[in-house]
């Protein structure tokens, strides 16, 4: 007994864990976007296998390179630039040229969490810095959309994809020689829509990650009931942004689609389940992110439908990063016991 | 929310329909009771020492009544204390006080603290117990007068003294008795409330007889049904003790919590439940009550669990206050090899805190002693970044954002912490159980909470060196200005005696050439060559003779009680002299001018020592002696007589100042040991 002296461990309460770690979330969430992966590589076949292992390769290599540049214990091990990689890859249209892939990976996490201090530190979504990057500075390859469903996907992959840096990407193996249209720019450009049991089953042409809803959905039901995900904010997107839109729809039934259409077509649905549900990012308190959601949405509509763009998610969702901070500090929750401070509060 | 419009009725009514209320926030952490809860509470074989500090609540603590090598009794206390917020603590068993020292505490700090070391004699002998079985019919000061003499402090964790909040002067709508026991593994409540449910039904009497409240409600988290049924059946007879259930969640046993749950009303941030209406007390607390009033017997013991994986025989025991930790560890067959390092948390696994020593004893407070396992608990102190997940913000039952609070107080940015209310935090640790980046949250609170305390006590620390020093400008402007009046004074009062002295004046001029004389030459000594004094001596000194007997003559009277008051020696002498001077004078002038040669050259051979003692009198001698001094300056005839006066003058009134100077000195000083103690 007298071995208990001097040896004897302190710590400090509390002694139990609830047993997550932060490794153990970001786990859940590559595994919850595990069937929107499978279905991107089914309906784009070999280009989505490439692009989403070199998205995610390459993140996870700049964020190890950065950690060891700076000193730092390499970071890789909690899997959020693996998780970061995926969703920036999911993001992406089919057919982007390889080099530009890396080129944004190395953006999302270099400038978009490295830069502010790693992991827990980022005000935007680094997935979608890198994507805003690519927007910015190749806006026609990321307008150019390869086709879903093309016959040869398994055996090759577009010409496109493994254009040298620098050069005009090659567009010419694709199906019809030009750029499908989503449905978005369809609708856009062509006011017509797209039929609901395409847009709902995903047989459309978009970003490799953002055309099946239901699998995102499915994803993101998992991620809520293993409380790793806030089912509040995607739950505020989608009735602010339905609402909206349907009743833009209502006024105007040709220029303005309906609420399903928005909420399946484009990346609303991968955004609102996966994106804008970035911890970090997003605000702590829970009428916060309400705020934050229902924002979200309006942006989504705003731009949508009476913008210049087809499409408005990225840039909704990191305009809504940025107030996070400021929507946080508008919505501080009421105190236990405070309804009488102002009359119990001392002096100091 | 606001305050619930309900009345205390309908919150009864409610309640015994079943329906609670709920507070925000909350983990539901594994239980592990049933380790621990399976078998009877069982008696231990004393220590072979038992270590007692003298202080276990929150408070004073009392002054000592036992010394080293004194034999006690078992219930015998220890200190005493007229305090209010003092309690005693008394010997757990008879025996010898070996040893009054300062001993390891079961304090997280593993700070020491002044403990009586008893050793048993193995007896066990009470002392004679004075129980208050009609304690209906007395005083109710006298009751409360007991439980605290018993010692009792509450058992629940806080060790607030017990007997405070028996006399709330307030109005009393719900005395809640707090049988929840929200943490897990313990179960000291639990095996307390099956095995002694009647005991704590006393002791509820006699708090409902002290506080007289409209309500009993003894609340029990339902994972203990055993228990709610002890309980059910010993209250079946008072219509007005409601035993209530409660969910399972913790912190649902938190004081605050705890009223919410039941009552619906919010205990303000930094208020007491009896802002509410609501006294809450341990059904420990009440058995050791029953216990005090019924029996006798102050709190000598009370229920321990000693659980955890690392415990072979995991159970209840009745542990005598002051028992070690490492006595009842090998009671309850610790195994070391299922820990990967030693490690005892003294409390529950959410809030306990880990013992230091193994020589930490049990305390009032101590329900808990777990040595879990290695599996059991976290065990590396892996911190992750925090990112912003919230999950600590869902589980906070005071609502906080303890996200923000671990920012601002890792920063030290405390005045922010502040801002986010980081003194409503109650450390229960639901944050830092769910945070899965591992980050020691309660812990940031802490020290956070701890430096904001210290810049305050600094803060008053300054505030009042302020006040002192201001304190003390104004005293020393006011003796200043008591100075100036008395000197005012003073010169008003020669003016009065020049003019008087234009009538009388042959005699007041010689009387004072007479003094003037003597004291130039005793200044002489230190200051001037005797040379230039020397040739008019003997013509000055008959004119003086002849004056001194003039005026020996008129003031005989007077002057001799002065002159045995006179307390310097050189004044002795001189007035010596005179004496001896105005017995002669009649007769004789040329005796008497023989004389005052005589004392002159006398007093010329005085060593400069002599006079230096004449100067430090009081400071109204020295302001007589000035003043006298003024008198012969006005009616000097000769140069030197004057430069003696001046010198005369000039040193006491350094001595004055010097006087002075050691004076206010001497106060600095008393002062500033003043405001150290």
């Amino acid at each position: 007994m007298s071995a208990l002296n001097k040896t004897l461990q302190i710590r400090t309460s509390p002694h139990l864990t609830a047993g997550y770690s932060v490794d153990h979330i970001m786990r859940h969430v590559a595994w919850a976007l595990l069937p929107t992966c499978g279905f991107a590589v089914f309906i784009f076949g070999l280009a989505a296998l490439i692009t989403l292992i070199v998205a995610s390769l390459t993140c996870v290599l700049t964020e190890h390179v950065l950690c060891k540049q700076s000193g730092k214990i390499s970071s890789v091990n909690d899997y959020s630039a693996l998780v970061t990689g995926l969703l920036y890859g999911l993001t992406l249209p089919p057919g982007l040229p390889v080099w530009m892939v890396m080129v944004g990976a190395i953006i999302a996490i270099a400038l978009g969490k490295f830069m502010f201090g790693g992991l827990g530190c980022n005000i935007f979504n680094p997935a979608l810095v890198g994507r805003a990057f690519l927007q910015a500075a190749f806006p026609s390859a990321m307008t150019s959309w390869g086709p879903a469903m093309a016959s040869e996907r398994f055996s090759s992959v577009p010409s496109s994809l493994l254009a040298w840096p620098f050069q005009a990407p090659d567009y010419s193996s694709w199906a019809d020689g030009v750029s499908s249209a989503t449905p978005l720019a369809l609708m856009k450009f062509e006011q017509q829509l797209t039929q609901h049991a395409d847009l709902l089953s995903g047989m459309t042409t978009g970003s490799y990650g953002e055309t099946c809803g239901v699998l995102i959905l499915a994803g993101g039901t998992y991620l809520a009931i293993r409380k790793m995900l806030n089912w509040r904010i995607p739950l505020a997107i989608f009735v602010s942004a339905g609402t909206l839109s349907a009743i833009c729809h209502y006024v105007s039934p040709e220029l303005y689609p309906g609420a399903i259409f928005t909420l399946f077509s484009g990346g609303l649905m991968l955004g609102a389940v996966f994106m804008a549900t970035d911890m970090v990012a997003s605000p702590m308190t829970s009428k916060g992110v309400i705020v934050y959601g229902v924002l979200i949405g309006v942006l989504i509509v705003i731009i949508r439908n009476w913008g210049g763009l087809p499409e408005g998610v990225m840039y909704a969702i990191l305009l809504a990063n940025a107030a996070s901070p400021h929507i946080d500090a508008l919505t501080q929750p009421k105190v236990f016991g405070s309804q009488s401070k102002a009359s119990s509060e001392g002096p100091e | 929310m606001a305050i619930t419009p309900l009345s205390v009725e309908d919150i009864f009514d409610r309640l015994k329909r079943g329906k609670r209320w709920d507070f925000p926030g909350g983990v539901h952490p594994a239980e592990h009771k049933t380790l621990s809860n399976q078998s009877e509470i069982a008696r231990v074989k004393l220590a072979d020492k038992l270590y007692i500090p003298l202080k276990q609540h929150i408070g004073v603590e009392g002054e000592l009544q036992v010394s080293v090598g004194q034999k006690v009794l078992k219930g015998q206390p220890l200190t005493h204390s007229a305090h209010p917020f003092a309690v005693p603590v008394h010997a757990s068993t008879s025996g010898t006080v070996v040893d009054i020292a300062p001993q390891v505490a079961a304090h997280p700090s593993g700070l020491s603290e002044l403990s009586v070391v008893i050793e048993p004699d193995g007896i066990d002998q009470w002392i004679d117990l004075k129980p208050l079985s009609n304690y209906q019919e007395m005083d109710k000061a006298q009751v409360v007068e007991a439980i605290c003499d018993a010692g009792i402090s509450g058992l629940g964790g806080a060790g607030f003294p017990s007997h405070i909040k028996a006399q709330p002067g307030k109005n009393v709508e719900f005395l809640v008795i707090n049988g929840v026991e929200c943490e897990p593994y313990i179960t000291s409540d639990d095996r307390l409330m099956r095995e002694h449910a009647w005991q704590i039904r006393q002791g509820i009497d006699v708090l409902v007889h002290l506080l007289a409240p409209r309500h009993v409600i003894i609340a029990v988290e339902d994972n203990k049904p055993e228990a709610l049924d002890a309980l059910s059946v010993a209250c079946r007879d008072a219509s007005n003790y409601l035993v209530c259930d409660v969910a399972t969640k913790y912190p649902a046993g938190g004081e605050k919590q705890l009223v919410q749950v039941l009552t619906g009303r919010e205990v303000p941030g930094q208020g007491l439940p009896i802002d509410v209406g609501v006294i809450m007390y341990n059904v420990g607390t009440c058995f050791a009550i029953a216990d005090a009033i019924f029996s006798g017997k102050p709190l000598v013991e009370r229920v321990v669990t000693l659980t955890g994986g690392a415990l072979n025989k995991p159970h209840n025991v009745w542990a005598p206050l002051g028992t070690p930790v490492e006595h009842l560890l090998s009671v309850a067959e610790y195994q070391p090899g299922k820990q990967a390092s030693p490690r005892v948390i003294m409390g529950g696994p959410m809030m306990g805190f880990t013992v230091t020593d193994a020589r930490v004893p049990v305390v009032k407070i101590t329900n808990c002693l777990l040595v879990p396992s290695v599996d059991e608990v976290r065990n590396d102190n892996a911190e992750q970044p925090c990112i912003r997940c919230s999950a600590c913000a869902d589980a906070c039952p005071a609502s906080l954002l303890p996200q923000q609070l671990y920012w601002h107080s890792k920063a030290a940015e405390l005045d922010k912490a502040q801002d986010y209310n980081l003194f409503d935090c109650i450390e229960c640790g639901a944050c830092a159980y769910v945070c899965p980046s591992e980050i020691p949250l309660v812990q940031y609170y802490r020290q956070a909470k701890a430096d904001i305390r210290n810049q305050r006590d600094e803060k008053d620390k300054a505030e009042r060196a302020k006040r002192r020093f201001e304190a003390r400008k104004a005293r020393l402007e006011a003796e200043q200005q008591a100075r100036e009046e008395k000197h005012r004074k003073a010169a008003e009062a020669r003016k009065q005696a020049m003019q008087n002295k234009d009538t009388d004046k042959s005699a007041r001029v010689s009387d004072a050439i007479a003094r003037a004389k003597a004291k130039k030459q005793q200044t002489e000594n230190v200051t001037e060559p005797v040379a230039e004094t020397q040739p008019k001596n003997a013509a000055v000194a008959a004119a003086i003779a002849r004056a001194k007997a003039k005026r020996a003559a008129q003031t005989d009277a007077e002057k001799k009680p002065e002159a045995t008051v006179q307390p310097s020696p050189a004044h002795n002498h001189e007035s010596d002299n005179d004496d001896a001077e105005s017995a002669a004078q009649r007769k004789q002038r040329q005796i008497a001018a023989a004389v005052a040669r005589a004392k002159a050259k006398k007093q010329q051979g005085q060593d400069v020592n002599k006079t230096t003692p004449a100067q430090h009198k009081s400071d109204e001698a020295g302001n007589n002696e000035q003043q006298s001094e003024q008198d012969i300056q006005r009616q000097a005839e000769s140069k030197q007589q004057r430069i003696a006066a001046a010198v005369a003058r000039a040193k006491a009134k350094k001595a004055n100042r010097q006087q002075a100077q050691n004076t206010s000195d001497s106060d600095d000083v008393t002062e500033e040991k003043n405001s150290q103690s």
